[in-house]
């Protein structure tokens, strides 16, 4: 999974130093998520109910646990919560860490192209 | 990854696309991407900062330090079990940084052309290129209307055979999924090709 883009990555584009401060108040200093697991599209889910013996979470990670109750991208929990997708990503981190999510990537689409998914995908959008 | 745990309850997750909307400022992404989508475009902004300015000095020149890199994005449920995400491309240059996490994973992108100012997408155009990238360039008319026949925006834009260019109206749902079916129908034959050579 190292391979994986981070989502962090992926808007970033590096320099952790240069951004703005107050929203990496929320995620305790860290800059950077210790997974790369997230990518925009990647699709996560509350466990519920929450593992047993699991601390009570932040409010900032019970905001994110609230809207994902259902599989939800971490760029749509980004733009309802409002908040960088960096942030997101640490705290989903978080959250994956302490077992209160699962995550799902999104469908490989490198390599040899899937010609039933293609045709899927042209199928679902010709019926728009 | 734990992809599925015995403990979720909620609806299993879908598999997830994405395509790019690229071009240049102003010509439409967004507008493209509300037209298709089944949910008002959603932002996701990322504030990059200048390094080395004075912290204290508040007054009125915020924007001059801080950037909001913005994207908005859309979503179209192909099926219960398979969903297609739409992101519009930052469109000033200078994040070009961007594009290059964002196209991984891909399945393709379409380049938006505002007709009247083309050269505002030739950096869009330059990049999937240069990636081997697939996609289509989608001519957006000023108030729907084409005053240029496509080959001769072919070869404004200097584009060889093998990308489509399709007329379009970004502000019509059925022009802009026609543009996608396009793309959709490259990625296929070039699939096909693959698929034939093994």
């Amino acid at each position: 999974m190292s391979s994986r883009p981070s989502a962090a990555s992926e808007v970033s584009g590096g320099d952790p130093a240069g951004r703005l401060v107050r929203p990496f108040t929320l995620t305790g200093g860290r800059t950077r998520p210790s997974r790369a697991d997230f990518t925009l599209i990647t699709t996560v889910t509350a466990v519920d109910p929450p593992p047993a013996g699991a601390a009570r979470p932040q409010p900032e990670h019970l905001r994110i646990l609230r809207h994902c109750a259902r599989p939800v991208a971490v760029a749509e929990l980004a733009a309802h919560l409002d908040l960088p997708v960096s942030v997101i990503v640490i705290m989903l981190c978080d959250l994956l860490e302490a077992g209160r999510i699962t995550a799902r990537p999104p469908r490989e689409v490198s390599g040899v192209p899937d010609l039933e998914l293609l045709q899927k995908v042209r199928d679902g959008l010709a019926r728009l | 990854m734990p992809a599925s745990d015995t403990a979720v309850r909620a609806p299993a997750p879908p598999d997830t696309l994405k395509i790019l909307i690229a071009g240049g400022f102003g010509v439409g992404k967004t507008t493209l991407v509300g037209s298709v989508s089944e949910i008002a475009p959603l932002r996701t902004e990322e504030s990059l900062t200048a390094a080395g300015l004075d912290v204290d000095d508040l007054d009125g020149i915020e924007e001059k330090r801080t950037t909001t890199v913005a994207l908005d994005f859309g979503r179209i449920t192909i099926s219960d079990d398979l969903v297609l995400y739409l992101f519009g491309t930052p469109g000033q240059q200078r994040f070009w940084f961007m594009w290059n996490d964002l196209a991984l994973g891909a399945l393709g992108a379409v380049v938006l052309v505002d007709v009247r100012r083309p050269k505002v997408s030739f950096a869009a155009i330059d990049f999937f290129e240069r990636r081997r990238i697939p996609f289509v360039v989608a001519v957006n008319g000023f108030h729907g209307e084409h005053p240029y026949p496509v080959e001769d925006i072919r070869d404004a834009l200097a584009l060889p055979e093998h990308v489509p260019v399709v007329l379009c109206d970004a502000r019509e749902r059925e022009s802009c999924r026609d543009v996608l079916v396009v793309l959709l129908d490259q990625l296929i034959a070039s699939a096909e090709r693959t698929e034939a050579r093994v």
